[in-house]
């Protein structure tokens, strides 16, 4: 059977963390009442306007930037049209010509063989990144026949990163979408939380013989997790493969995943293909972006974007974090993917080192195993950890003084999980878990042991 | 005039709003006014006697009786566009404009008939009924026109006011308000103010906020002035002008309002006269007019010279691309589900939406939408839309030219003849007529340069003829001076209307045509 090459391209929506939203001055917030946060313009009251929001855009750039793109020094704004109850224009307002940043690249990791151990690097290439609305909610009512509209989320700032078909499974996908999200959560210009619509992924899977053009490919939406999005990748690759090897075509379609069955499925409401009528926003001139160099003398500041500006005062993406602990603490890449992983770990670990004379290296192993295991397990965040990095560090110290052996350690650490306001040295004396330092003591139990059990020490030596 | 009388309280801001309020009435008949806004206005005219007594009006507006095109939004009181899809809606807030023009103290008598959305030449076609001519109740027309049979009164004689600006040029024609807003995408400002002997003026693309008016081509669009004279066109523009933050297409550089030289020496003036507007159509008239006015700068030693604007020709199936592409994208809005007429329909939103729009639109503007559409397909959008541009730029750019050779101001005609009957107008459809009459308007709408109405001369039937001036872009203060200048050369006449003359009032009685600045 010839091999099958599966090919895996992303379309990602992370909702920008802004005030306001993207033309209107109307608030964006998660789970408010409905319609509450719906500006005239958000409603398209006739006569209004769309007016840029400038924070959008420099959540817009610093993603470029993050993302190793070109920044568009202009870029302009298109209507895209369609009727649907949740967008009250008729159009969305996006970028189709020319987008805010292209070509960019994401460079993502993976475990090898299910192993901590080994990790490649690979990358996916971005080809843009554009600017434009959200839509409103709308919820069928079947038994009443009828839709409820919420436009609280019309018009708020999205950003769509499109990732060309690098990946090839859902592991890769993953990954990416995962180191996505670290990276605009560093950045601030997305909170890109997916359970709560900040981050959405739409797939686009293919499959083909190698040396052959690539194969039809489906849209998969209605993705909800990253987890979900690796399980539906894959099994849409599946899917493919045995329809194909069954003698079946593929259909150009958008397919939703669903999520119990774990399965995609055909989506009812698409129907064949849109014509979108693009058309450029006539009530917005070009965004112009300078740089250092571009710049001109007596610019107003407020109303000026600079790129090289917002390129000097980028945090630390994720990818220098993790070289960084790396070089610092001496341990190994896995774990510093595994500290960035979790929100608050890898300060909380660096809490732990600053407190204590324990090796990083081995600090690293309380950290990422017992500690992390504890919170997953209880569902906790490492804010919500009842134990504080100086409760760690503490406990860490009586270790490597030998105080305590390190079973003990992990009696004395499962004590303070209950929370209950002891210190680790207080636990230590109540359950008498210090270790003998008095080499004479030692040798008088042993004796006494010895003493007690003749027979089995006589056993013992003789073999 | 009527300002320095408000000033020195020889009538008062009350009176003044009521005199025109019963004026409106009786000149009912001319269907000028869709709303008209009877206890606001007073409240408003109240609040500025107060201002006059105090010594403290807010400028030259404060108590001046106004009225606004029906596409403007106003807060509180009716905006329909002359359309069934907007009957009732009551908008939250107020147009920048209308906000500015209220903020000066200006009294809002109402809002004005227009074409359904501001689509059209005649201000025929609007769900409110036709606009009349006040000039064709003048003592002019009458003493002119020959009634065919004795049966045949004025009802049926009566001429079109041009479009689609149509009810507010009627309304400061026949003195019912003393500056109106009208917009102007095609001519619709320019063409009504020729037809009913008005100065129309149509500002820079960018000068003035949109914020608040509905769109019909949201490139082309601009609030349009509508005056009895220059001066106050002026006085209106400063009040108007700058840059509006809620509109991204305003410039931002600070607008400096001016007042209008009365200048004498025209020598170093060099006025442009394109020979592609000479149109096929145009009257003999009209041109005779145009010659002669030409020849009176001439005379007076300023230059004047024939210029070509050869991309002219192509400007009209230019702009219906453009503007039918808009109107698609613009009307997609009105779906029924937010705000204004919904249908009854319940099967589905899809079925909804399709009735709601079938039920809320004339066939105007479903023609249009429909066009617009067609041309925005994928498969259709290089061929026509982006060609259409590039010939827009074409067209801008011939003006271009032509101010870059040392010419200051173009003239030409505004209109192609007098105002026509209203019978012979409908005999042609809306888009026909569009085509022929939007001619020598709508290019300076592509290039998005200031033009202006003047009223000129009478025509052989005892209707206003007006001319155009074009300018340079944002050089409004330089357009208005020489437009003033040619105002006062050709001293058009008021117009003799017997409703005026009933309520006589020494604010009327004037040679020339009366005025507030």
């Amino acid at each position: 059977l010839a091999p099958w090459v599966p090919v895996v391209g992303l379309e990602i929506h992370a909702q920008i963390s802004s005030n306001s939203k993207l033309f209107s001055g109307s608030q964006v917030q998660f789970a408010a009442p409905p319609n509450s946060l719906v500006s005239f313009f958000d409603a398209s009251l006739p006569g209004t306007l769309p007016v840029l929001n400038r924070r959008c855009v420099e959540a817009a750039v610093m993603t470029g930037l993050a993302l190793n793109c070109s920044i568009n020094k202009k870029s302009l704004f298109d209507r895209k049209h369609y009727f649907y109850a949740d967008l009250p224009a008729g159009y969305q307002i996006t970028q189709q010509r020319v987008p805010i940043a292209v070509n960019g690249s994401l460079s993502y990791s993976l475990c090898i063989d299910n192993k901590m151990s080994q990790m490649v690097t690979k990358t996916v290439r971005i080809k843009q990144i554009q600017l434009e609305q959200d839509s409103g909610k709308s919820l069928h009512d079947d038994t009443r026949s009828q839709t409820l509209v919420d436009l609280n989320r019309a018009g708020v700032g999205l950003m769509e990163v499109v990732m060309e078909p690098d990946m090839c499974c859902g592991e890769e996908a993953a990954a990416a979408v995962r180191e996505l999200q670290l990276i605009l959560q560093t950045l601030g210009s997305s909170q890109a939380v997916m359970a709560e619509g900040q981050l959405r992924v739409d797939a686009n899977v293919s499959v083909h013989h190698p040396g052959e053009p690539y194969g039809v490919r489906t849209e998969v939406k209605n993705i909800n997790s990253i987890r979900f999005l690796a399980k539906a990748v894959d099994y849409e690759i599946q899917r493919q493969i045995e329809e194909l090897e069954n003698g079946g075509t593929i259909l150009n379609e958008t397919r939703a995943f669903d999520s119990k069955l774990g399965c995609t499925v055909p989506m009812r409401d698409k129907e064949g293909k849109q014509d979108y009528r693009f058309m450029p926003e006539p009530n917005l001139p070009p965004l112009i972006l300078y740089d250092a160099k571009s710049l001109p003398a007596n610019m107003n500041h407020q109303q000026v974007i600079n790129i090289d500006w917002i390129h000097e005062r980028l945090p630390d993406l994720p990818s220098v974090k993790r070289e960084k602990l790396v070089e610092q603490y001496g341990i190994l890449p896995e774990h510093s993917f595994a500290l960035l992983n979790e929100d608050g770990l890898a300060e909380f670990y660096e809490n732990v080192v600053k407190q204590t004379r324990m090796k990083p290296k081995r600090v690293i192993g309380w950290v990422l195993n017992d500690l992390l295991s504890y919170l997953k397990q209880h569902s906790l965040t490492v804010k919500e950890s009842p134990v504080s990095s100086a409760l760690l560090a503490d406990l860490l110290n009586l270790l490597e003084k030998k105080e305590i052996s390190s079973t003990a350690a992990k009696q004395v650490l499962a004590e303070l999980w209950k929370g209950e306001g002891k210190t680790p040295l207080e636990i230590v004396k109540e359950q008498k878990l210090q270790l003998l330092q008095d080499e004479k003591e030692l040798e008088q139990i042993c004796q006494a042991v010895i003493d007690r059990q003749e027979n089995e020490v006589i056993m013992m030596v003789l073999g | 005039q009527v300002s320095a009388a408000l000033k020195e309280g020889r009538v008062s801001p009350t009176e003044l709003c009521q005199q025109c309020l019963s004026l409106i009435k009786s000149t009912k008949f001319l269907n000028a006014y869709i709303t008209i806004a009877e206890e606001t206005a007073l409240k408003q005219a109240e609040a500025s006697e107060e201002r006059y007594k105090r010594g403290r009006p807010l400028g030259v507006l404060d108590g001046i009786p106004i009225a606004v095109k029906d596409n403007f939004n106003t807060a509180g009181i009716e905006t329909t566009c002359a359309s069934n899809m907007l009957r009732g809606y009551i908008s939250p807030y107020n147009a920048t404009v209308v906000q500015k023009l209220l903020d000066q103290g200006a009294v809002l008598l109402g809002k004005t008939n227009l074409d359904e959305f501001a689509m059209g030449s005649g201000s025929t076609d609007g769900v409110f009924g036709p606009v009349r001519n006040p000039w064709s109740y003048s003592r002019q027309y009458k003493e002119k026109s020959v009634p065919k049979s004795h049966s045949e009164d004025k009802e049926s004689n009566w001429v079109i006011t041009g479009g689609s600006s149509g009810g507010s040029a009627a309304a400061v024609s026949s003195f019912t308000c003393f500056a109106a807003l009208g917009s102007d995408t095609g001519g619709s400002t320019r063409n009504p103010a020729a037809h009913c002997g008005v100065v129309g003026l149509k500002p820079t693309y960018g000068l003035i906020s949109r914020h608040g008016l509905i769109p019909l081509v949201n490139s082309m669009d601009v609030p349009g002035i509508l005056t009895r004279c220059v001066d106050d066109a002026a006085v209106v523009l400063g009040s108007l002008a700058g840059h509006d933050p809620k509109d991204s297409t305003t410039i931002q550089d600070s607008f400096k309002p001016f007042e209008l030289p009365n200048l004498t020496d025209v020598s170093k003036l060099s006025i442009g006269i394109p020979k592609e507007y000479h149109a096929p159509g145009l009257s003999g008239e009209i041109l005779a007019v145009w010659s002669k006015a030409a020849d009176l700068f001439r005379n007076a030693g300023a230059k004047v010279v024939e210029v070509s604007l050869p991309h002219t020709c192509y400007s009209i199936v230019c702009y219906h691309v453009l503007c039918t592409a808009e109107v698609a994208s613009n009307m997609a809005r009105f779906d029924g589900l937010e705000y204004g007429h919904r249908s009854d329909m319940k099967e589905s939103t899809e079925s909804m939406y399709a009735a709601t729009r079938r039920e809320g639109f004339n066939d105007v503007v479903r023609g249009r939408i429909l066009s617009g559409n067609y041309f925005l397909l994928k498969q259709n959008y290089e061929k026509y839309f982006v060609k259409a541009q590039k010939v827009r730029r074409l067209i801008a750019n011939d003006f271009v030219k032509v101010f870059r050779s040392g010419v200051d101001v173009l003239l030409t005609p505004t209109t192609l003849s007098d105002a026509a009957p209203y019978k012979e107008f409908i005999k042609e459809d809306n888009r026909t007529r569009s085509a022929q009459n939007d001619i020598l308007t709508q290019a300076a709408n592509m290039a998005g340069l200031p033009a202006i109405n003047v009223p000129t001369a009478l025509s052989e039937r005892g209707l206003p003829i007006g001319l155009q001036f074009i300018g340079r872009s944002f050089q409004e203060q330089q357009l208005l001076t020489v437009a003033k200048w040619f105002e006062k050369q050709v001293q058009f006449p008021v117009i003799q209307l017997e409703e005026v003359k009933r309520h006589d009032h020494d604010v009327f009685q004037h040679e020339k045509s009366a005025s507030f600045s």
